[in-house]
């Protein structure tokens, strides 16, 4: 950034200033502080959504997507140069906005504490660009509880909690919103570009915070500031620095570096960068991943994808993130950028032990690859008390080859079994040139029950793991055999 | 019918309309406590020193390095207590303890600047433990004889002799989670001292009378010294009913010491490891039945867990043996309550308030057995309701027992019962690995506080000259829409529009001595004194209306923001319009504000005895639901609710609607899936709480709403004696949810052979239901049952088992005590 320029946020249309403020403050106090009191913290680790605020993204083409993300989890340093809306900016009692009408009459609000979240979430999903498209396709009845007839998928609210309505009345709201009208403001924002990022350094008691404004700048700081904390979506580091007092003295923003945004896709492989959010990855892809389709509906929360990244959900080294297994499966290979160039690492040899890896300290991940061809059967199974947002107990993707009846190739990745995300190597040997059968299925579920080392925890008991992990493969035996899928 | 209960056609209340604080709620404008410590110059941020141990003395407490981080400006200990230490009333709550009762126990506050800097003076703070042997578990408790408070008996009848007649008896124990209450807005105090040393404290609390009496006694100040105020909860549900006293206090104790404001908010993760919760509960039962399944006598022993100190545990116990029954008539009862002392936080008020745990002991033994009794659930649910005339066990005549009837039939035929269990028998027939199931569960429960005295409410009313209504009331607001409520019995009261009253926020020097906004008993007792304080006003005007209407004073009516002649045949004007009515009668030096007064008759509990009337009236509901469970992992669906719920003749059935829908997820929340784990091992963390976050602690999302969920309010249900005809209505929906938990236990049942009967822990996670699913299979319990895993407080307890595999499973007069699982 050119020296002495403001440091500033548009926020509802005003610009406020962001000097003086530490980079250790999120979003939210920071907003709080400005006197806009809409946004609360309920969690403080982007659980609840009562901090969500609506961010100008970019929408993947030419314009901007009105996104909504948890407050909480941002610095507000990340978020110079750029606009939010916050509930207090959609409208006002006097003047109501659509969504605010909707809940407001529809008993969508008791304690109102959560409201603000919700209205923002429901907003960001109000003006999301394709929910018509998705409304001429809405109609069978499985859907009728996901979507409604306007095509408002209420997983655009699966990261917002609410403790007193029991939800169907935030339900009916969103399911009745119509379009945008013509003079909406903020819908004719979306047909211009989103700010385009700014390098930002913004010091104080605490440390520093960095946006590069490229990858080389973001190597050099890297370089100059070994064990500096590399933030994109800030999903992770958030909740570190609110629930865990962690501070920094030097924390590099990568979430905007162009070389980390790009996907590709050629004969050999899928390329996806590493500061795509989970959001984007899912919308770019457009179904070409039918393993990872299963894995992202799954993934924490509709709030959580708009920030978390692939890179993130990787450099974390988590042992029960969701994508690790899925990744495996898939046989990804990690593209680690440092001054000496791009090395590639198998994901299946990235992890060396719990949260360790083999990237270097000078090293960035630029990017995840996915070989094709895509073995064809795939299946991604989640076990966790919550179907929205909630962490694994177990997690099992797996991929297969089966041809002719019988099985050419399996690739099987588990998460929450081990101190690290892990291959079930001796299953996929149980299954690989066998017959494609109840009894090899049969037979390779119990070789699975001996995978890992899974641990009792407040998730779940070592016995449940072990017996869930038993009968992941005949579930997805008996999803293939029955052609209603009945049992998923 | 009384007066107090009936309402005319078309009246304010009764109309649909949305919480009064709608539009501020949805554009972010409302105002919660800690939104005002922004708009506050000088404030201090506390933040407290957490001891790392269960148990544990204090030996030494160093406060001075806190004093040198940058930004700290005071450490408040115990010798800073002007009056009396204690945050409870009952003296068993050191506000600044010397011993350690829990681990994350408070023992000094920091006061900072900012509250990144109280946080890392709280870090400096030097404190030295010695640890002492700790209770963290129930059964521990009840192995070491650890309790505290009274030990209760509920009885009636013969019940030995009942057992020895009875034509089945059986036997087992459950072991009931606590639960969280997960309010989005944790707890939070902002002090300051105003001129002439009065203490000022806005608080988030559903009990501002005792918020002010314990801030006073622990400042050492009379009570009209401190004025406590809610402007509204972020959410309450009990949880703030005994719990924010201390925080006020320590809050206005820093501002008493440094002249500042102070502003105390929990964190998320201190507010689940520092305040009370729902009770667990661990419960023995035998059961006795007649050859038709009708229940002829229970035998129970209750223990709660009632952490530290006592708070509401006496109570709450109180409820819970008053509740064993439900719905039905059991001719010989006792049931024995103790609470157990743990080390754990002190467990508290929470929606329900014991009356959830106490039924869900009956459900689980009616759940549990009819599969023993060759009974379908429903049949024996019904066969054994409350008939006209009879009694509980407690000595009060069951009023109205053909309500619960009501909603039952209701909800059986618009549920579609019989069409919709032929449909999932024909689906489980069908399908191997998942299966369904539909239960009925009913509701009966009692409304009043069972402490008397609480039974009594105040009013402030004012009119204006213009005309413009201002009502204060003793109750809170934490969502549950009872400012709504109170909103529109005074323009009711008043026959004014809606919109020409307003209310203003609680505060103890505008009503005092207030109870607790609690039992839901809101609107009942305030509402009764807001309608109180407007008749009194409208007995005054009415003098001056009559004389503008030329006809005597009982024949002016109140209508449509107007006075009118009853007959029509006025001698002066035709009307009198509301504003100039008003404006008259203050030039005649009318007074025109009243304050209003309420209190609930025909109560009386002899807490000694256990017998009584505690309770003005019962409420009823019935609710069915229909689950699908996945047999490979135990995960379920709730795929439809529907429920008919008495709430009289609403005052709001928009508020009503939504205290029913929400209760019910909270209580489908309680019983499946919000799992309390706390470290149980004998580890350096012992004691820890391990689900302090919302990461860990999950409460119902979106993906746990019912994908059908249809509820209606009972018809022609008029409550008399009873403001406008209504009835409470946030605490019975709950234990609606009951029918989840059943239909959780009938479906993983469903996986074994017809008449598998099974155990179900609570919380029924997918986990649970999982291991139920493994034994109706007939696959027995895994080489680690759950029992183990977690400990005392989730194991599933002892079953009653089929004493005969040959098909006699129920010998007359035989009792069937199942064998212990062996663990």
């Amino acid at each position: 950034m050119t020296p002495g320029q403001r440091l500033s946020v548009t926020v509802n249309g005003t610009e406020r200033g962001l000097a003086g403020t530490d980079p250790a403050t999120n979003a939210l106090d920071w907003l709080r502080g400005q006197g806009l009191t809409g946004a609360k913290e309920g969690c403080a680790e982007g659980e609840c959504g009562a901090c969500a605020v609506l961010v100008a993204r970019p929408d993947g083409g030419s314009g901007t997507e009105w996104t909504a993300v948890n407050a909480c989890l941002l610095p507000a340093a990340s978020l110079d140069g750029q606009e939010v809306v916050t509930a207090e900016g959609l409208g006002t009692p006097q003047h109501l906005h659509p969504v605010q009408h909707e809940m407001a009459v529809r008993g969508g609000s008791q304690c109102g504490y959560c409201t603000p979240g919700f209205v923002c979430s429901m907003a960001a999903e109000y003006y999301r660009a394709d929910r018509q498209d998705d409304a001429a396709r809405v109609g069978s009845d499985a859907d009728a509880h996901e979507s409604g007839p306007n095509g408002f998928r209420l997983g655009a609210l699966s990261g917002n909690l609410c403790r007193c309505t029991g939800y169907r009345p935030i339900r009916d709201a969103a399911f009745v919103l119509d379009s945008p009208a013509a003079d909406d403001a903020l819908a004719s924002r979306r047909s211009s570009a989103p700010p385009p990022p700014v390098g930002t350094r913004l010091s104080g008691a605490t440390g520093t915070y960095a946006r590069a404004a490229d990858l080389d700048e973001a190597l050099e700081l890297l370089a100059a500031h070994p064990g500096a904390a590399v933030v994109a979506g800030s999903t992770d580091w958030g909740v570190d620095v609110n629930l865990r007092g962690t501070r920094a003295p030097f924390v590099i923003g990568i979430d905007r570096l162009p070389e980390l945004r790009r996907l590709e896709v050629d004969d050999e492989a899928v390329e996806i960068g590493a500061a795509l959010t989970l959001t984007e990855v899912e919308r770019e892809l457009a179904g070409r991943i039918p393993l990872l389709d299963q894995v992202f509906p799954q993934f924490a929360s509709r709030l959580i994808r708009n920030g978390a990244t692939l890179g993130g959900n990787l450099g974390t080294g988590s042992p029960i993130g969701d994508l690790p297994p899925a990744l495996l499966a898939l046989e990804a290979v990690m593209v680690l950028a440092s001054p000496d160039g791009d090395r590639q690492v198998p994901l299946a040899d990235y992890w060396t032990g719990y949260r360790q890896s083999v990237r270097r300290p000078d090293e960035l991940i630029r990017a995840v690859r996915i070989p094709l061809p895509l073995s064809p059967t795939t299946a991604f199974h989640k076990v966790a008390k919550r179907r929205y947002d909630d962490i694994s107990s177990v997690a099992v993707a797996v991929a297969l080859d089966v041809v002719d009846g019988s099985v050419r190739r399996a690739r099987i990745g588990l998460g929450g079994v081990a101190a690290t995300p892990v291959r079930a190597l001796a299953t996929e040997a149980a299954l690989e040139g066998r017959a494609w059968t109840a009894a090899t299925v049969q037979a390779a579920a119990e070789v699975m029950r001996g995978e890992g080392t899974p641990l009792d925890d407040h998730r779940a008991s070592a016995a449940y793991r072990i017996a869930v992990l038993g009968t992941s493969l005949l579930r997805l035996h008996g999803d293939e055999q029955s052609a209603d899928g009945v049992g998923a | 019918m009384t007066s107090l209960s009936r309402r005319a056609a078309d009246s304010v209340v009764g109309q649909p309309i949305p919480h009064e604080s709608a539009a501020l709620h949805v554009t972010g404008d409302a105002l919660y406590t800690d939104d005002l410590s922004v708009r506050t110059l000088g404030v201090l941020h506390a933040h407290p020193v957490q001891a790392p141990h269960a148990h544990a003395r204090v030996t030494r407490l160093d406060p001075d390095p806190a004093l040198t981080v940058p930004g700290v400006v005071r450490v408040l200990t115990a010798a800073d207590v002007p009056g009396v230490n204690d945050a409870g009333v009952k003296h068993d709550e050191p506000l600044f303890p010397s011993e350690v009762m829990f681990f994350g126990h408070a023992v000094c506050w920091v006061l900072a600047d900012t509250l990144e800097a109280a946080r890392l003076g709280a870090l400096a703070v030097e404190v030295d433990y010695e640890p002492l042997p700790s209770v963290v578990t129930v059964r521990e408790a009840i192995e070491a004889g650890s309790f505290q408070g009274g030990q209760p008996r509920l009885e009636r009848g013969q019940v030995d002799e009942a057992f020895v007649a009875a034509e089945h008896v059986f036997s087992g124990e459950l072991d009931l989670a606590g639960q969280e209450h997960f309010y989005l807005e944790t707890h939070c105090s902002l002090a300051h001292v105003d001129e002439g040393g009065q203490v000022f404290v806005q608080s988030s609390t559903q009990h501002p009378t005792e918020t002010q009496q314990i801030v006073a006694h622990v400042l050492g100040l009379a009570s009209h010294a401190v004025t406590v105020q809610c402007l509204r909860m972020g959410g309450g549900f009990g949880g703030k009913e005994m719990q924010p006293h201390g925080y006020a206090a320590v809050a206005a104790l820093g501002a008493v010491l440094t002249g500042r404001p102070v502003r105390l908010r929990l964190t998320r993760t201190q507010d689940l490891t520092m305040t009370g919760k729902r009770h667990g509960f661990h419960a023995q039962w035998r059961a006795a039945f007649d050859a038709d399944g009708r229940i002829q006598a229970l035998d129970a022993t209750l223990t709660s867990d009632g952490g530290w100190s006592l708070d509401l545990s006496e109570p709450v116990l109180a409820r819970a043996l008053c509740h064993v029954d439900n719905a039905y008539w059991i001719p010989h009862l006792r049931a024995d309550g103790r609470i157990a002392r743990t080390h754990k936080t002190s467990q508290t008020a929470f929606r329900g308030f014991g009356g959830p745990q106490g039924m869900l002991v009956i459900e689980d033994v009616l759940g549990r057995c009819a599969p023993l009794l060759g009974i379908d659930p429903v049949e024996l649910r019904r066969r054994n309701f409350y008939a006209e005339g009879e009694a509980t066990p407690y000595g009060q005549v069951v009023r109205h027992p053909e309500r619960a009837v009501a909603c039952w039939e209701q909800v059986l035929t618009t549920g579609e019962l019989t069409e919709r269990s032929a449909a999932i028998a024909a689906y489980n027939a069908s399908h191997e690995h998942t299966k369904r199931a539909l239960a009925v569960t009913p509701v009966k429960f009692g409304i009043s506080f069972n402490f008397t005295a609480f039974n009594q409410a105040g009013a402030l009313v004012h009119v204006y000259k213009d005309g413009s209504v201002l009502i204060t009331h003793g109750g809170t607001e934490m969502g549950q829409g009872l400012h709504t409520k109170m909103l529109q019995v005074a323009a009711t009261s008043l026959a004014v529009p809606l919109s020409l009253v307003r209310l203003a926020p609680t505060r103890t020097d505008k009503v005092p001595n207030t109870s607790a906004t609690a039992a839901s008993s809101g609107a009942d007792l305030n509402g009764a004194a807001v309608k109180d304080a407007c008749e009194q006003i409208l007995e005054r005007l009415r003098a001056v209306a009559a004389a503008r209407l030329g006809v005597p004073a009982e024949d002016v009516r109140f209508e449509d923001g107007c006075a009118r002649a009853a007959s029509g045949a006025a001698s002066g004007a035709a009307e009198v319009a509301w504003a100039d009515l008003v404006s008259e009668a203050y030039y005649q030096r009318v007074q025109l504000w009243a304050a209003g007064f309420y209190r609930t008759e025909g109560l009386h509990w002899d807490s000694t005895r256990m017998q009584g009337s505690p309770f003005k009236y019962f409420s009823y509901g019935a609710a069915a639901a229909e689950v699908e469970v996945d047999g490979f992992t135990g995960a379920y669906r709730l795929r439809r609710v529907d429920i008919v719920h008495d709430v009289g003749d609403s005052l709001s059935p928009l508020v009503d609607l939504g205290q029913i829908e929400g209760g019910f997820v909270q209580g489908a929340g309680w019983l499946t899936l919000e799992d309390l784990r706390w470290d149980e091992s004998s580890g350096p963390t012992r004691g820890r709480l391990a689900t302090a976050s919302a990461s860990t602690y999950k409460l119902p999302s979106f993906s746990e709403m019912p994908e059908v969920f249809n509820v209606a309010l009972l018809e022609r249900a008029t409550e008399d004696g009873v403001v406008y005809g209504s009835k409470a209505v946030g605490e019975p929906p709950l234990m609606l949810a009951m029918s989840v938990r059943e239909a959780l236990r009938q479906a993983a049942a469903a996986f074994g052979p017809d008449g598998t009967q099974v155990d179900l822990a609570s919380p029924a996670t997918p986990e649970a239901v999982f291991w139920a699913v493994q034994q109706a299979r007939g696959a027995g319990q895994p080489p680690h049952t759950v029992a183990v895993v977690r400990g005392g407080r989730q194991g599933v307890g002892v079953a009653p088992e089929r004493a005969d595999p040959d098909g006699h499973p129920l010998r007359p007069h035989s009792e069937q005590v199942a064998a212990g699982r062996g663990d």
